[in-house]
């Protein structure tokens, strides 16, 4: 493969371009979904192809074939180099690389059990077990169940002569029961909202324990339908951990990426309401907030050993004792902004151009466990797993929708609640963070459908997140 | 690969891997994309891409696999099937396959395809750009200039076969200042449609008037909706109501016969329209049909694919795709019958209101009463007296989308109608501006 990987290269230099990299990719994805007993999808994708980065002046051109063939490999190059080329017609000022180490080296994804080998049966089995016992749940009406494996091959090089392979293998699902009420519905999901993926094999999937838990979800569906609205008002808000992380995705991961921040997805994305001038001056939240973009943990779906412009995969401080101190960053918008790279470019497949992408944007540990964070509320709500999302262009304004809610009165949880929803303002919220639990209750989540670019690319990005409490918050906003 | 004919040749090369062993549906599609992407007034990204997707759906004695393939080699192909029909083996059988289609009623021919569009390159699309942020100058240009060329055949065991082709084009983009920014959006099939110009001087206007945004307090107001915004609501209504998976688990609202909506509300999906784009057959290769899923504010209609209108005691409408399985159908092209007002006129009769030119991210916190949550974006402005007075700072609503076109809540509508960029993306629906009696903000985007 490297062969075709050179000649994309080598036909974007001899048409012009001061720089020039290349991917070959050969991905495929096995999904299953299950619904109410009854395989509803057993699909396998298989895509393969190149696509050539090629610099010339202020832009990047990029272009991507699936024909694996040298002919064709070196045509894309050519392709790219001519696409930038064109886009002198409206130019800006150079684009600069940072200096990265060039390297030649390969990384393999640990893991124990290839997804991709585990037999079909087995997998089907398992969604037709946990969607059986939702369904025998009085009030279930819809009983869903999927799984998903993706296994990714690279080969990467470039001008300055990086020389890369990898394999990528990521694994996961879960499962939902719906209610059908009269007027509404109510969902429970398991692990979390569109299931828990990670880097690694099928084993990944065997530590959660799907068969244990598909009882208990299908009854806090069926009793949400009866339990009492949560009411508007400002409440102390417990937030379980998965909810946590797709909180971090949304007003923390989105916002530090420095390409938002330059302005290069202003039309569609959006900016950020940070400011590089502020870098290591502003409070993104309270003094328990230390959040880090790690690409080497272990296990969690942010996770790979170089990113897509080969950049070694490292651990960045983001934010530290509440203060903002850095980015997420490629070598171009790195070199804009005077940081060193992050190496956090990435691309959903071949036909992609790389851009800047959360890794695992987590928050670090704090003391404590969840039950002790709940005997020392006096006043608050506990919401778990996430129903919906929405935040502005600036990351600033959000409202989160969850699954399912408890009041917490004196230190006790009490009344499961239905529709809980809250909504703040990112730095005030990050703000009133005044408990966070500890190791022991700390998990990757992730999340495989951040959307991003133009045309749409899809990454898969980790969050590590245990139970936090924040002060004050506004909950129970209604339509 | 150059031509409908060489991508059918393909699908029936596969069909002839298979013979009589199952049944079976192909669908090649291929040909090229290609977009232009502009940020701080300059060209930053461009990108192009060719290929062709091969997919196939195998039913074995009732038991279904599917694949998809970017790799065409013959070997691979083998390959291919053998592993799709090795998924089959090991599956339980399906009892709501509906088999594969077995005839075809025929039908006029679609064909959305605009040669100059196919091959419009990277020069034509930059000069799009240019025009486009010559319209504000001393402002921040951003957003994409895209073209596309798309050919389909579909092939399946029964012997049906179709071919169809369109191309598209989309101008998007923003004009911003330090404090505010304006939007513009025009897509086609023929990029000769698009007036840079236009669409990049609604922007700079828009930018210039938000310029000394102000907060209002959150409340129900009255709103004059832009078309982007009127298209997020169809586009929701269609995707989680009108869609017969949902309607047949019982997870949508509509109620067929009922006046769940105002009079002025027409919503017809129509790939046949000259102004859509798409081909005429869907992924399980039946035509598409016209459906009115409302009718002068009463619901009809349902989107189906074989399997949910076999479910339904139904025949298909030709909405299935890809994935339809698992999300249910899918609209093609959605038209919201326009009105005879101005938008000016709308604006007019209003007291004291907001016009809304984007929606932004929109969540929908409940299918069955679509309730959703979203933002106001690039455009808010004060109505006072029957004329706009000034800027407000984006907003957030939390409202019943249903709610929102019911009856005695639309107002007016406007004679604008046109493909607006809607919360799923451009080309699926056509809107006008609509005039509403009612809705819900429920806070500021700094507040």
């Amino acid at each position: 493969m490297y062969d075709d990987v050179q000649a994309a290269i080598e036909g974007a230099l001899a048409a012009g371009a001061s720089y020039a990299d290349a991917r070959v990719v050969i991905a495929t994805t096995e999904s299953i979904d299950v619904q109410n007993q009854v395989v509803e999808s057993v699909d396998r994708t298989e895509t393969a192809g190149v696509g050539v980065r090629a610099l010339i002046g202020s832009s990047w051109g990029f272009y991507a074939t699936a024909d694996l063939t040298d002919a064709a490999a070196r045509r894309a190059g050519e392709m790219a180099a001519r696409i930038a080329e064109a886009s002198a017609t409206v130019p800006g000022p150079e684009a600069v690389l940072a200096d990265v180490p060039v390297l030649t080296d390969q990384y393999t994804t640990p893991h124990d059990e290839d997804p991709l080998a585990v037999s079909l049966s087995e997998k089907i089995d398992l969604l037709v077990d946990v969607t059986r016992t939702m369904q025998a749940v009085p009030g279930i009406g819809i009983a869903r169940g999927n799984l998903t494996f993706w296994v990714t091959d690279k080969w990467f090089m470039s001008s300055q002569g990086h020389r890369i392979k990898q394999r990528l293998v990521e694994s996961g699902g879960g499962y939902d029961a719906t209610a059908l009420g009269e007027s509404e519905t109510q969902r429970r999901s398991y692990p979390q909202s569109f299931g828990q993926f990670e880097t690694g094999g099928y084993e990944t999937v065997r530590r959660w324990d799907y068969a244990g838990n598909a009882g208990r979800i299908a009854e806090e569906a069926a009793a949400l339908l009866g339990a009492p609205a949560v009411e508007e008002g400002e409440k102390q808000l417990i937030l379980e951990g998965s909810q946590l992380g797709l909180q971090i995705h949304e007003s923390v991961g989105h916002a530090i990426e420095l390409d938002r921040i330059l302005g290069w997805e202003a039309a569609f994305a959006g900016t950020s309401h940070l400011e590089l001038e502020t870098l290591h001056r502003h409070r993104y939240g309270s003094e328990v907030m230390n959040i880090t973009a790690d690409a080497t943990l272990p296990g969690a779906l942010g996770s790979f050993g170089y990113d897509d412009e080969g950049t070694p995969a490292q651990r960045v401080d983001i934010v530290k004792d509440g203060l903002w101190v850095g980015v997420l960053s490629g070598r171009d918008s790195a070199a804009i902004a005077g940081l060193p790279p992050g190496g956090m470019v990435r691309a959903d497949g071949h036909n992609r151009l790389p851009m800047v992408r959360m890794t695992n944007v987590g928050l670090l540990p704090g003391a404590g466990t969840l039950d002790e964070i709940i005997a020392d509320t006096t006043d608050g709500i506990l919401m778990a797993t996430n129903r919906s999302w929405s935040i502005d262009d600036k990351r600033l304004n959000f409202q989160f929708g969850c699954e399912i809610a408890w009041e917490i009165k004196k230190g006790k949880k009490g009344r499961m609640l239905r529709n809980p929803t809250y909504t703040g303002i990112t730095p005030q919220f990050w703000g009133t963070m005044d408990r966070l639990a500890g190791e022991a209750e700390l998990v990757h989540w992730g999340t495989p459908n951040c959307g991003k670019g133009q045309p749409m690319q899809v990454a898969h990005t980790g969050h590590s997140a245990a139970p936090a409490r924040f002060a004050k918050v506004r909950v129970g906003v209604k339509a | 690969m150059s031509s409908l004919s060489d991508r059918l040749r393909l699908a029936e090369s596969v069909l002839d891997r298979i013979g009589d062993t199952a049944e079976a549906e192909v669908r090649v599609a291929g040909g090229g994309s290609s977009l232009t992407r502009f940020a701080n007034s300059f060209i930053h990204q461009n990108v192009g891409e060719e290929g062709d997707i091969v997919s196939l759906r195998m039913a074995l004695d009732g038991r279904v696999a599917s694949g998809t393939t970017s790799n065409i080699d013959p070997v691979r192909l083998d390959a291919f099937v053998a592993g799709t029909l090795e998924r089959c083996r090991v599956q339980p059988v399906d009892p709501h396959w509906p088999g594969v289609a077995t005839q075809d009623p025929g039908g006029g021919p679609v064909d959305h395809y605009d040669q100059a569009t196919a091959d419009a390159d990277p020069t034509e699309r930059a000069i799009r750009v240019a025009s486009f942020v010559a319209t504000g100058p001393g402002m921040r240009a951003a957003g994409y200039c895209q073209t596309s060329d798309a050919q389909i055949v579909f092939a399946n065991s029964a012997g049906i076969r179709h071919e169809g082709r369109y191309t598209t084009a989309v101008l998007d983009g923003i004009h911003q200042t330090d404090r505010s920014a304006g939007s513009g959006h025009a897509a086609s099939n023929r990029l000769e449609d698009i007036d840079a110009a236009a669409v990049g001087a609604l922007a700079a206007q828009r930018a210039i008037d938000s310029a000394d945004a102000y907060d209002v307090k959150p409340g129900g107001y009255e709103v004059v909706l832009s078309p982007e915004c009127v298209a997020t609501i169809g586009i929701f209504l269609t995707y989680y109501g009108f869609n017969g998976k949902f309607h047949n688990e019982g997870m949508s609202f509509v109620e067929h016969g009922a006046n769940q909506f105002d009079r002025a509300v027409t919503l017809v999906d129509d790939a046949a329209d000259p102004r859509a784009v798409g081909v005429g057959f869907d992924s399980e290769g039946t035509r598409r049909r016209r459906v009115k899923l409302i009718d002068a504010g009463t619901s009809r209609g349902m989107l189906h694919d074989r399997r949910t209108a076999a479910q339904a005691g139904a025949e298909s409408t030709g909405h299935g795709t890809a994935g339809s399985e698992v999300l249910g159908p899918v609209p093609s092209a959605l038209f919201l019958t326009g009105g005879d007002r101005s938008v000016e006129s709308l604006i007019a009769e209003v007291d004291r209101g907001i016009y809304v030119a984007t929606f932004n991210y929109c969540r929908v916190l409940d299918p069955k009463s679509m309730a959703v949550t979203g933002l106001t974006r690039n455009g808010t402005f004060m109505i006072e007296n029957g004329r706009i007075t000034g800027a407000v700072t984006g907003m957030r609503f939390t409202q019943s989308f249903l709610a929102a076109l019911g009856p005695g809540n639309v107002l007016g509508v406007g004679d604008d109608a046109r493909w607006a960029d809607s919360e799923f993306g451009p080309l699926i629906v056509h809107a006008p501006s609509l005039r509403l009696g009612a809705w819900h903000f429920t806070g500021g985007t700094e507040a």
